[in-house]
């Protein structure tokens, strides 16, 4: 077995060492290493966007990164969303809006969804269909997924206290 | 919002299981982690088609960490031709057996050979180059058309055809001929004023889900085995598994995880057999869990066919005549869904004289399995672009030439099956109402499409379990795997009938020894089938509660009347509460639980149709979707947000097969195995789907739902045909229409325009 190295990383705010092989990539040490199964695997190849995390402050396919790549970056997983029992505004407006059938894409849209509304809070259709076409989603044909991704938007845009057009 | 008679049908509550599932918290299939796991990893044919001369794993085996390898040789041998099902079809127990692993002989690329349990997955991946198979190619067939050919290679040398007239005299590709025939059709069609006729050709096609196909499970000493997986059928895999491994069913059970999609694709024991075989030689629990390209080329995707149409009409739009050749690619062994696709496409329309003829081909490709409505897209795409071109011909609205045929309650199907209470001619009256239809479209290479679709659904058989807590909350244990949001319905109909919040119903799914027998959630059967047996719980737990709330108002049961909640004492003011009687349970004569049981159900057919505006990009063929409404009669929406989830959906993996997705085949080998090269829609692909839900009864069950899962399908592709046709004056016969096929069809049609 190849020699394993040490990882130290950030992960949903929380110092975490880890040892991981040469050949492991990021997704399936957080999987199968740290149990974080919240990130999912669709393709093992960047073509899905089912294991999107955040990695400092930039989305990210956890399958296209080696493990030992990550060591000193903050990594933000789907577990790390909510703030304690509160729900995010996207978490929240994806159950309100009913964009999730089967649910295994999910996580991925989630944290594709927040890292664009982390740069532009007030995306319009376009820009979110846009930034969201790296995820796949076989079950809703997108619809409510992109209104959700709005609606928490706004959410967001009214709790920032920012002037607002959406109405409730 | 609620309509007046219900108080919880029809709202749109949040799904019980959303939360686990927006915050990770929610355990998958290949999230499963067993103490003392091993990883699995499968070694397939690199062949399409060989004879296996030897297989040695001994460097394999002596690799560190590597701790069991299986063969074909491991599974009990199967010869006879015994069926097993498989979701909404049967397949030969000993083919399934070869879907699990191959002996002697491989019959598509990507069959498994051996399997391996290591350690690590990475050793388990390094172990799989380390077995040495020796094969023999033999000639192959991985073309529909060239394999029914009299000179195509035979692929399996015990396959005779099937028709009405009995057995073929010799070996053939086709595994069987059926026939629906009523009428005369040469007369009907000597009768036509306008016939058409046009050849279709579909490519194979995936479901897709993002879940890749897995499995873990663990042979204990007393030879109990527990196996978690995604699966749309448990008890399915529970049969199957039993079968292939001739274990006793009671012998195993089947834990069902929260699954990541299925569409049809995960009836079948792919995995399981194996990992349960690696576990019993190990003594440990193992995993596996599918790559993509596995996925792709060694799963169960959705046929290619090639369809022939021809129908004729009178002046005034009756058809009189139709005739369809239908040949359906059943992939590496018999099977496709070409027996409910000869009944799909004529049945939604009138016809006295038609003649279908249905061929299912063996080629030397991955065994179809279901995918949505199976079988129903090609067809439906063939017959309804024919119509659009007989409406055009006859210069008649395509919607009025469909309300001038279509059947109703009391007509037959094409199998001579009479419709019950059914919705087509209503969905066409508010198809021609809607907005869409009569809204202007402007501006050049543009053009509106319509195309109707039908699904016959399945109904089946369920089983539920009501239990209650001691603070008046129900918990509703169902067999049915939630792919979409039915546990949330399930708990919407306990709510309504109980007289309950939904907050107060806690659903959930449970395994193969916690509740009693369920067919698979396929067949668009959940909401229909397991939503009768919730409610005949309810009425059982109804009927007992009545003579709990006797005993707490003493009074005599006959005098209990229930409504909404209450248990009242005729002509009095007294009454009690179901959550009070349900936490006074144990004090009026102890713990009571409530079953429901459902089958023996009327068909609840789903009509359905699309209507799309698009764009065609005139340079490059490139077809934009500018506008997308999706119409079903749906019985009626319990949760309306998840029934216009399933029309979204399924429109929208219709407009991916119709647009964008195909199986590309070079000499057997899948070309394009991955989600880059196999093209399914991306969000930046679609605008939003709008949807309209008609409600028109179904003749059984309760609030007179349907299921709703698979009409959603068959129409996208032919409604996109048809507005191209309107945008650039091609009629397309080809899945999928790609912008190249567009372009070509396009420059073909200017040349002859040119020439004349």
């Amino acid at each position: 077995m190849p020699g394993r190295m040490i990882v130290r990383a950030v992960i949903n705010g929380e110092e975490r060492e880890f040892l991981a092989e040469p050949r492991q990539t990021l997704l399936e040490v957080l999987r199968e290493e740290l149990l974080l199964t919240g990130t999912k695997e669709g393709c093992g190849n960047g073509n899905c966007g089912a294991c999107t995390i955040i990695v400092d402050g930039r989305p990210a396919n956890a399958c296209l990164i080696l493990a030992v790549q990550a060591d000193g970056s903050t990594i933000e997983t789907v577990e790390g969303l909510a703030r304690g029992a509160e729900l995010h505004p996207l978490q929240q407006a994806f159950l309100e809006e009913a964009a999730l059938q089967c649910g295994i894409c999910t996580p991925g849209f989630l944290m594709a969804a927040k890292a664009l509304l982390d740069r532009n809070p007030d995306p319009t259709e376009a820009e979110v269909r846009h930034f969201l076409a790296g995820n796949l989603c076989r079950c809703t044909g997108y619809d409510k997924i992109v209104r959700a991704v709005l609606k928490a938007a706004a959410m967001m845009r009214r709790e920032a206290g920012a002037p607002s057009e959406v109405s409730a | 919002m609620a309509t007046p008679e219900y108080r919880v049908i029809g709202t749109r509550p949040i799904r019980p299981d959303g939360y686990g599932k927006v915050t990770g918290r929610d355990l998958y299939g290949p999230d499963v982690h067993v103490p003392g796991m091993l990883y699995a990893k499968v070694l397939r044919s690199p062949h399409p088609h060989a004879r296996i001369r030897s297989i040695d794993a001994s460097k394999a085996l002596a690799l560190p960490g590597v701790m069991a390898i299986v063969t074909g040789e491991d599974l009990p041998r199967i010869e006879s031709s015994e069926r097993i099902s498989s979701g909404e079809e049967s397949i030969e127990v000993r083919f399934m057996s070869a879907l699990a692993l191959a002996r002697e002989k491989v019959f598509f690329k990507g069959q498994p050979v051996a399997a391996v349990a290591a350690t690590s997955l990475s050793i388990a991946k390094e172990a799989l180059g380390l077995i040495d198979v020796q094969y023999e190619p033999l000639p192959f067939v991985d073309d529909l058309l060239e394999a029914m050919k009299e000179e195509a290679p035979v692929i399996h040398g015990d396959l005779y055809t099937e028709s009405l007239a009995g057995k073929g005299s010799r070996p053939s590709n086709i595994a069987r001929h059926i026939q629906h025939v009523r009428g005369d059709v040469q007369k009907g069609m000597a009768e036509a004023d306008v016939i058409v006729e046009r050849e279709f050709r579909t490519q194979m096609v995936h479901q897709g889900y993002i879940e890749p196909t897995n499995s873990t499970a663990y042979y204990a000493p007393d030879g109990r085995v527990t196996i978690w997986t995604s699966t749309q059928g448990a008890w399915d895999i529970r049969s199957q598994v039993a079968t292939i491994l001739q274990i006793p069913e009671g012998d195993i059970k089947v834990v069902p995880m929260e699954i990541g999609g299925g569409f049809g694709g995960k009836f079948t024991a792919y995995l399981d057999p194996v990992v349960v075989l690696l576990s019993k030689k190990t003594g440990r629990p193992v995993k596996a869990v599918m790559t993509r390209s596995e996925v792709f080329q060694a799963t169960g995707p959705g046929s290619d066919a090639y369809i022939r149409v021809k129908i004729g009409a009178k002046r005034d739009g009756q058809l009189v005549a139709a005739e369809a050749f239908l040949a359906y690619d059943a992939g590496a062994f018999p099977g496709s869904p070409v027996g409910s696709a000869a009944i799909t496409g004529f049945s939604p329309y009138n016809i006295p004289n038609f003649k279908i003829d249905g061929y299912d081909v063996v080629t030397n490709r991955p065994r179809v399995k279901a995918y949505r409505a199976p079988g129903g897209t090609p067809i439906g795409f063939a017959v309804e672009t024919v119509l659009d071109e007989i409406a055009e011909r006859l210069e008649m609205d395509p919607v009025d030439l469909r309300l001038r045929n279509a059947v109703g309650p009391g007509d037959r199907m094409v199998n001579g099956v009479q419709f019950p209470s059914i919705g087509f001619r209503e969905l066409l009256q508010k198809v021609k109402e809607h907005p869409h239809y009569s809204a202007p479209l402007e501006g050049q290479w543009v053009g509106r499409g319509f195309a109707a679709g039908f699904w016959m659904n399945g109904a089946g058989t369920s089983t539920v379990h009501l239990t209650f807590n001691t603070d008046g909350t129900v918990n509703l244990i169902e067999g049915s795997t939630d792919i979409g949001g039915t546990r949330a319905t399930m708990a919407q109909i306990v709510a309504e009938e109980l007289g309950l919040d939904m907050h107060e119903v806690r659903p959930r799914v449970g395994d193969t020894e916690c509740v009693g027998f369920n067919d698979g959630t396929g067949g668009s059967r959940t909401t229909y089938s397991t939503g009768v047996a919730v409610w005949k719980a309810c009425q059982a737990a109804i009927a007992e509660f009545k003579r709990r709330a006797a005993r707490m108002l003493e009074a005599d049961v006959d005098q209990i009347v229930y409504e909404r909640g209450e248990f009242k004492v005729a002509g009095s003011s007294r009454s009690v509460n179901v959550r009070d009687v349900i936490k006074a349970l144990d004090s009026t004569g102890g713990p009571f639980e409530a079953t429901g049981v459902s089958g023996g159900l009327k068909m609840a057919p789903a009509f359905g149709a699309s209507l799309v505006d698009l764009a065609v990009d005139p340079e490059t063929g490139k077809v934009t979707i500018l506008r997308w409404t999706q119409f079903q009669d749906v019985g009626k929406a319990i949760h309306p947000s998840y029934v216009e989830g399933q029309l979204q959906g399924g429109a929208v993996q219709g407009i991916g097969w119709g647009l964008f997705e195909e199986y590309v085949f070079r000499e057997g080998h899948m070309q394009n195995p991955s989600f880059l090269d196999y093209r399914m829609p991306t969000a930046l692909d679609l605008p939003m789907i709008d949807t309209c839900l008609i409600e028109v009864p179904a003749s059984d069950g309760p609030y007179g739902v349907r299921g709703v899962g698979e009409a959603s399908i068959v129409s996208p592709p032919a409604a996109i045909a048809n507005a191209i046709y309107r945008a650039v004056g091609v009629r397309m016969t080809e899945l999928p229409m790609t912008g190249e096929r567009i372009w070509r069809a396009m420059s073909q049609s200017a040349q002859i325009h040119e020439a004349s």
